[in-house]
């Protein structure tokens, strides 16, 4: 009973452990920075990390709240990172001021997700279990490849855009935004680790107060038993696209912050493998607990770079890590040592007893 | 005029007649029981009633208004709830949540003050915690109902918080199929006393599917009997228990 | 003329993914997960291929034979350390745990074989027919995989409905813990199909290098998603439906290189499957599954 107890404490607890995760490593960044003890390599990953936490904290909405698998959550990052792309590109005279025109990106690539989200969520909230996981996959490859064959430039008459190959002619001082499958180049790399950190707390502040509202409680129900819920009066579809959406558009706005931390960026970065990884973080850090996402998609980002000592073998060991750890989890080995834990536990407690008798 | 009036209805799953012409009145307030053996059509008629299925014949309707053809949030906002035979929780949700789930449409707030906490938020939360208690307490359920998991709940209580929740929606008409199904004497008595007083208490209308004949007897007013989807005999339950017909059907040859 | 050998390409890359999507199927059934590992057993199955005649010299046959010993010692090796272990916990969790195998296998290969590509030589050789007065030219390669994807389905059909594991495999994919009552040996049998799939992938792999001979690490990944997609599409769990699916999906792929655009090829494969499953949520030859009230 005592187990669940603390389970329970939950709900207030796991928003100071989410929040204090975020800012206890942000200082922790700042102050390493500052002292110049961070590696190179390691400032880097530092957007791409938060990018990474979003996303994981957006796909766990997905997966373990309204309960179903996407394999395709790149797509919307990939949507929402170009989106974000072609604004900061066209708002650059209007709105020098970088972090304002960041901003209003990620609310343009958040926005565009969500449209994403809302077309591609209509036909795939119908099928279910696996099918509707193939078929998140299926889109998922779909906008790659348009985004692939995407050309849009732009020039004194405004944006132009084109499918397949560039139909369309640029006046003198023109420019390219999209360029095919050569993608983007030559971005003004605005992502920074702080507005990185801001997505991430905003984002937290949403995701957790809708879990923990009418709205997350309607649609958990929906995860829990779609019949029951719908005999209490919830309409399970409204439902699930609605949290399908919310959680399209934090995938886009992940895109956003990731896309504006490189100069060139291309469509095949958002593919399967990216959906995958994410997926990886959520379920290592738990179905449905936020801040063992956060924690999973940070330590999962860096593995791989503590592991560059090992050269050529770090993505095989990365590879047994992943099996080792969800064999783990969850064969019953894990479950074993705890009871063992607290048999001595209670063993100790006894003799204790014992001695004090 | 009946609050429930059913009229013909039927429906085919490919050639097999899963209920056929099955006509009901309930009066307002009244608790009614529907009866049969098993593979009678009762469960089926209760998911025609909460528009799981759509009948392909006949009409039902609900203080006049028609509900064939309406989806089950629908049906039930327009005042029926039901409980399920093979029971259906939310598992993973503690007692108070699933309570507070059957309180969606009661108690409501924007989606924006779901997603900032801002407005009514805190107020309207507290007035369904207020009101989720008030109705799990009828069934002794309100104890740690905020730190047990729906699924830790022994057998018997899950049963009557299936009723909670459909309480909670504040329905006109309550349908329970089988509510003490898989429970002993003992519990079975217990569970009599509390529909009784849900009936008086919320001033709701009860159809029920049972199969223990003691609690059928005991509490129902009116009882319909199906026997191979058809309606059989309907009466009150000592003229319909007294019925050679129904006998046969239960008993055989 | 050009329309038929179009619809003969795309016949023979459908057999290929057909015979992939064989092994997903047959495993997906019994096991009830989706081994996103079956892509790069296909690309192991390439690789001891393209050693066994490159390195040792030996005939285009016996590499065959080599390859899917190898491929199936390889599926029944990490279905008994990865998957096993697994036999009781959440669908997420295998996947991932497949996802984590694949992963190993593409780096595995990428060590021992590098990330160049190898030039794969065909193992059918480079024969082929001429038909109406040489205006359509069938290569040796399509021949014999069209025909080892019919000749794989014929067998695998009568396996699973005469044989005694056949029917025990069947048994399995209905009911793990009623057939283990009936005293079948669950475990054996779910590595009997683990074997047989990637058997499969073995010869799915070398007849794809046959047909595309650029032989990498990441060779697997897309025809196996492809596959998947394929078993999908016919309905997962079912034998003829991976077979229709595979060759309808080469068919529209080859179709959509040829007719639309090369680059968005694959996005008409996926938009086709998701019109497929919109209108038939099973597959075209799923069965369907009400859930009881």
């Amino acid at each position: 009973m005592k187990s669940i107890k603390t389970l329970f404490a939950g709900k207030k607890r796991d928003t100071v452990i989410s929040f204090g995760i975020v800012i206890l490593a942000f200082i922790i960044v700042q102050i390493m920075v500052a002292t110049g003890n961070i590696s190179s390599s390691l400032k880097g990953q530092l957007v791409p990390i938060c990018a990474y936490v979003v996303m994981a904290v957006s796909l766990n909405f997905t997966v373990g709240i309204l309960g179903e698998l996407s394999l395709g959550h790149a797509g919307f990052m990939s949507v929402g990172a170009f989106a974000g792309i072609v604004a900061t590109t066209s708002l650059a005279d209007t709105i020098p001021f970088a972090p304002l025109r960041l901003a209003i990106a990620m609310v343009i690539g958040g926005i565009c997700a969500a449209i994403a989200g809302v077309i591609i969520g209509i036909p795939v909230l119908r099928l279910k279990g696996d099918y509707l996981a193939i078929v998140t996959l299926a889109f998922g490859e779909i906008i790659k490849n348009i985004v692939n064959v995407l050309y849009i430039g732009q020039d004194g008459k405004g944006l132009h855009f084109s499918l397949l190959e560039q139909g369309f002619e640029l006046e003198e001082g023109g420019k390219m935004i999209i360029n095919g499958p050569m993608g983007v180049s030559g971005v003004a790399k605005i992502s920074t680790f702080t507005s990185g950190v801001v997505l991430i707390l905003i984002t937290l502040f949403i995701i957790l107060n809708l879990i923990n509202s009418r709205t997350g409680r309607a649609v958990m129900a929906v995860r829990d038993n779609r019949i029951a819920a719908e005999s209490i009066g919830i309409p399970v579809t409204r439902c699930r696209l609605l949290a399908f959406v919310i959680s399209a558009a934090f995938a886009g706005m992940a895109g956003t912050l990731y896309a504006m931390n490189y100069s060139t960026v291309t469509a095949t970065k958002f593919d399967f493998n990216t959906s995958i990884l994410v997926l990886v973080f959520v379920v290592l850090g738990g179905l449905g607990n936020i801040w063992g996402s956060i924690i999973a998609a940070a330590l999962l980002t860096i593995l791989p770079e503590l592991l560059r000592a090992m050269n050529d073998y770090r993505m095989l060991i990365y590879a047994i890590l992943l099996i080792a750890m969800m064999i783990f989890n969850n064969s019953g080995i894990k479950t074993r040592l705890l009871e063992k834990r607290a048999a001595k536990k209670a063993q100790k407690a006894e003799t204790a007893g014992k001695e004090g008798a | 005029m009946a609050m429930l009036e059913v009229t013909g209805l039927g429906i085919s799953f490919g050639g097999l007649r899963a209920v056929d012409d099955l006509s009901m009145k309930i009066e307002k307030g009244g608790l009614v029981g529907l009866i049969g053996p098993n593979g009678a059509g009762k469960t089926t008629a209760f998911n025609m009633l909460t528009g799981v299925y759509r009948p392909t014949d006949g009409g039902i309707r609900l203080d006049g208004e028609n509900l064939v053809g309406k989806k089950p949030y629908e049906i039930n906002r327009m005042g029926v709830a039901r409980t399920f035979q093979n029971i259906r929780l939310f598992p993973k949700l503690s007692v108070l949540d699933n309570v507070k789930a059957g309180l969606n449409n009661q108690v409501t707030y924007s989606l924006a003050e779901s997603m900032l906490h801002l407005g009514s938020y805190r107020r309207k939360e507290k007035e369904m915690d207020e009101k989720a208690l008030d109705i799990l307490k009828v069934f002794e359920l309100d104890q740690d109902a905020d730190t047990t998991l729906a699924s830790n709940l022994p057998y018997g209580k899950q049963r009557k918080l299936e009723i909670a929740r459909a309480l909670a929606t504040n329905p006109k008409l309550l349908l329970l199929d089988e509510p003490a199904a898989g429970m002993n004497p003992n519990e079975t008595e217990e569970l009599m006393a509390t529909i009784r007083l849900v009936r008086e208490k919320y001033g709701v209308t009860i159809l029920l599917i049972e199969h223990d004949m003691k609690l059928v007897q005991g509490i129902c007013e009116y009882l319909y009997v199906l026997n191979f989807g058809k309606l059989l005999a309907e009466g009150t339950p000592k003229e319909v228990l007294n019925n050679p017909v129904v006998v046969k059907a239960y008993l055989g040859e | 003329m050009t329309f038929l050998s179009y619809l003969i390409s795309g016949i023979s890359l459908g057999s290929v993914y057909a015979i992939i999507a064989l092994g997903y199927t047959m495993v997906y059934g019994i096991a009830k997960m989706l081994n996103f590992a079956h892509g790069d057993i296909i690309m192991v199955g390439g690789y001891i291929s393209f050693c066994t005649t490159s390195y040792l010299g030996l005939s285009p046959f016996i590499s065959v034979i080599f390859a899917i010993i190898v491929c199936t010692a390889l599926g029944v090796l990490t279905e008994k350390l990865a998957y096993k272990p697994l036999r009781s916990a959440p669908s997420l969790a295998v996947l991932i745990t497949a996802i984590g195998v694949s992963y190993f296998l593409q780096n595995a290969a990428l060590l021992i074989w590098g990330s160049s590509p190898k030039t794969f030589t065909s193992v059918v050789g480079s024969w082929s027919v001429k038909l109406f007065g040489e205006q359509l030219t069938i290569s040796g390669t399509a021949l014999v995989t069209v025909l080892a994807c019919f000749v794989i389905m014929a067998a695998l059909t009568l396996f699973t409905s005469k044989t005694k594991m056949g029917t025990a495999m069947r048994a399995v994919s209905e009911d793990k813990g009623a057939a283990q009552l009936m005293g079948i040996n669950v475990n054996t049998t779910i590595s009997v199909t683990f074997a047989i799939g990637s058997g499969l992938a073995a010869i799915a792999g070398v007849l794809l290098c046959s047909a595309y001979p650029t032989l990498m690490p990441t060779t697997g990944s897309m025809p196996g998603i492809k596959a998947f997609t394929a078993a999908v599409f016919g309905g997962i769990g079912s034998i003829p439906g991976a077979m229709l699916g595979g060759i309808l999906l080469g068919i529209i792929e080859i179709f959509a290189k040829a007719y639309i655009s090369t680059q968005l090829s694959d996005a008409v494969v996926f938009a086709v499957l998701i019109v497929v499953l919109i209108v038939k949520p099973d597959g075209l030859l799923g069965k369907h599954v009400n859930e009881k009230v």
